[in-house]
């Protein structure tokens, strides 16, 4: 019944109905993950909200350790249990709270209708089987397939990620391609049965930069035959610029600020997004101090009163020590909204208008 | 892989004549073959003598050798001092050496790899607690007293199984023997499954699996497993060539007549022929089991390709 169940839900959700136009595919409310380590608690992510739509690219920023790559495990239910575990919050995908349903139904949910690509596709791919096992693999436990039409879907799979000679390449394994190839696989694999959903882990970051934008380009275009929504998980504000429709900046957990992608860019309203706009390297800048965020990123088992950015942020004033700042909603110097911006600092003002 | 194969086998020539030769000349060191062969009695000068002609043992010992490998080459491994053709003795030793090794190496693939899978996957708990004591345990202990320990308990005891095993060697009888004789190997097994499943759990490609929506069985099975067992399989594999060998130990506790207690035999008296013809073949078993790991290795990890 689950099964039939799920398909029936798969089925409805790429029909693109006037449904999925409305309430946003994937919502994620107040997620707060810890994990349980013998030094003791890490709050790795402490009340992140933010929603995805269909055809929609929500970039998520921030360093290591922010809680950017533990949030989307959360959401595809990976996460290493122990020692972590999701303590609170909703994770709404195509209207149902994946947290409330059983392994086995979220089992099923990955790969058909939320699929995930990882940062190093060398490591992420099994050295022992060949990439045609690896991608019929999809077809073979999610459909039933059988094995020699699970290997024409692998050719055509990677046909359409632009591997050359897939015919011939369908049967080596992953050590004997480029990066570069090894990624387009993980994407085809991500993208096998064509999910709604696709969340991309510092997709580029393993590969060099000429290939990281054919990657990042051939993820877009993929992202809009499909009409699917992207989560890329990144730290490279480059990456970001070009194919995101909106940002979420990620410090020690929490969100610290969204925009849509340009605004940021162009008027960042928290100081850590600035910071990190300061830190990128610019042609008209040459010959002169590269600017960077003072201090670390927080010790996730102990993370400083307040605003988990204080002791870095040049702007911190008393408050900022005692105060958790809410999530303001951002906007224009005379009040006029801005839409889908919001900061989680108390001088917000000030950073975007001061 | 071929010409990798003929590479590999050419090597063995060397190492085959040094590994004979210095078996040679070391059994020739322990002392005067002909004294041993009369026991605690000083024996007849004029009758040793005639002994020593006839065996050949008058002649400097390269020379010795040379007429010994002049014999390997056409089949015959030499007599052994109480007449019979060494390659008769292995004949009859080996199919018993051969049925032990078996049934040891099932205790060790079957319950070695069994207790590590389930040590690895739950680390840290009881099961795991309990799996690395034990072995740890059985390592520690010489096999001789594991032997005689077991021996005592279940053949006389208990009375659960024979204590020394009956002429033919039937398989049932080997059960025991196969057990102590396998101990120490199934619990590095064992250790080794635990850490390379502990190890491989963490995999970025297990996790991957996980996010492909296999079910957990799957994962375990084709992603997991095939990667944990490689160093297992090869363990396994240098271990199956020792077992091959004859155990000295094993085989005296239980009086087992295989290659082991023929050996024992031949150092005793000093049997140059049966000592080295055992050796020489256990050499050739030995460098074959390697091989065929190297090969094995390939088949299982693309990654390594001979050429």
């Amino acid at each position: 019944m689950g099964i039939h169940a799920t398909e029936v839900t798969a089925e409805a959700g790429r029909g693109r109905t006037a449904d999925s136009e409305d309430a946003p595919l994937l919502q994620v409310k107040n997620l707060q993950v810890e994990f349980r380590t013998r030094d003791g608690v890490a709050k790795a992510v402490n009340g992140v909200n933010y929603s995805v739509r269909a055809g929609e690219t929500l970039a998520i920023l921030g360093e290591s350790g922010s809680g950017k790559s533990v949030s989307s495990q959360a959401v595809m239910g990976i996460l290493d249990s122990p020692p972590g575990f999701v303590t609170g919050g909703e994770i709404v995908f195509k209207g149902q709270d994946l947290l409330k349903l059983s392994n086995e139904k979220r089992r099923k949910i990955r790969g058909t209708q939320m699929a995930m690509i990882f940062q190093d596709a060398l490591s992420s791919l099994n050295p022992v089987h060949t990439v045609g096992t690896q991608l019929g693999e999809m077809f073979r436990v999610h459909r039933g397939t059988s094995k020699s039409e699970a290997k024409k879907k692998a050719v055509e799979l990677m046909e359409r990620v632009g591997i050359p000679a897939a015919k011939e390449r369908v049967n080596q394994y992953p050590h004997q391609f480029s990066g570069g190839m090894r990624q387009r696989i993980m994407i085809a694999m991500a993208l096998a049965l064509e999910p709604d959903l696709i969340i991309a882990d510092e997709p580029t970051t393993a590969l060099d930069v000429t290939v990281q934008a054919q990657v990042m380009e051939l993820l877009a275009d993929l992202q809009a035959e499909y009409n699917m929504g992207l989560i890329l998980i990144t730290h490279d504000l480059g990456v970001v610029a070009d194919v995101a429709d909106k940002i979420a900046v990620m410090y020690a957990g929490r969100i610290v600020e969204t925009a849509p992608v340009h605004e940021l860019y162009k008027r960042p309203a928290h100081p850590y997004t600035r910071g990190l706009l300061d830190s990128i390297p610019r042609l008209d800048q040459k010959g002169q101090e590269l600017y960077a965020i003072k201090g670390l990123p927080p010790n996730l088992l102990r993370i400083p009163s307040g605003c988990a950015f204080n002791p870095r942020c040049p702007m911190a004033q008393e408050i900022c020590r005692t105060e958790v700042p809410p999530l303001h909603a951002v906007t224009e110097a005379d009040g006029a909204p801005l839409e889908g911006r919001g900061s989680a600092c108390h001088f917000w003002k000030e950073t975007i208008h001061g | 892989m071929g010409r990798y194969v003929i590479r590999r086998l050419l090597q063995m020539i060397p190492v085959f004549i040094g590994t004979t030769f210095i078996i040679f000349a070391m059994v020739h060191a322990l002392g005067d073959p002909v004294a041993a062969f009369f026991g605690d009695k000083a024996p007849d000068p004029a009758a040793a003598a005639q002994i020593r002609q006839q065996l050949g043992l008058d002649n400097p010992l390269i020379v010795q050798y040379g007429n010994y490998m002049k014999g390997i080459f056409s089949g015959n491994l030499g007599t052994a001092f109480n007449g019979q053709p060494v390659t008769d003795l292995l004949k009859i030793a080996y199919p018993t050496t051969l049925k032990l090794a078996l049934v040891a190496f099932t205790f060790e693939v079957i319950i070695g790899i069994g207790l590590g899978v389930l040590s690895g996957m739950r680390r840290g708990r009881l099961a795991d607690t309990g799996v690395m004591m034990m072995t740890l345990i059985v390592i520690s202990i010489p096999t001789f007293v594991i032997g005689y320990v077991l021996q005592y308990l279940f053949g006389v005891k208990w009375g659960l199984a024979d204590a020394t095993v009956p002429p033919g060697a039937p398989f049932q009888s080997l059960l025991l023997p196969g057990i102590v004789l396998a101990s120490v190997s199934l619990a590095y097994v064992a250790r080794l499954t635990r850490t390379t499943i502990a190890e491989n759990s963490k995999a970025d490609y297990v996790r991957t699996a996980v996010a492909k929506g296999l079910p957990r069985r799957r994962v375990v099975t084709h992603h997991l497993l095939r990667n944990s067992l490689i160093p297992v399989i090869t363990f396994l594999g240098t271990d199956l060539g020792a077992l091959m060998g004859g155990a000295l130990v094993t085989e005296r506790i239980f009086n087992i007549h295989g290659v082991g207690y023929y050996l024992y035999q031949g150092i005793v008296h000093q049997d140059t022929s049966t000592v080295v013809g055992f050796v020489t073949v256990l050499v050739i078993v030995f460098l074959l089991a390697n091989l065929l790991v190297d090969l094995l290795y390939a088949v299982l990890d693309p990654r390594i390709r001979y050429a």
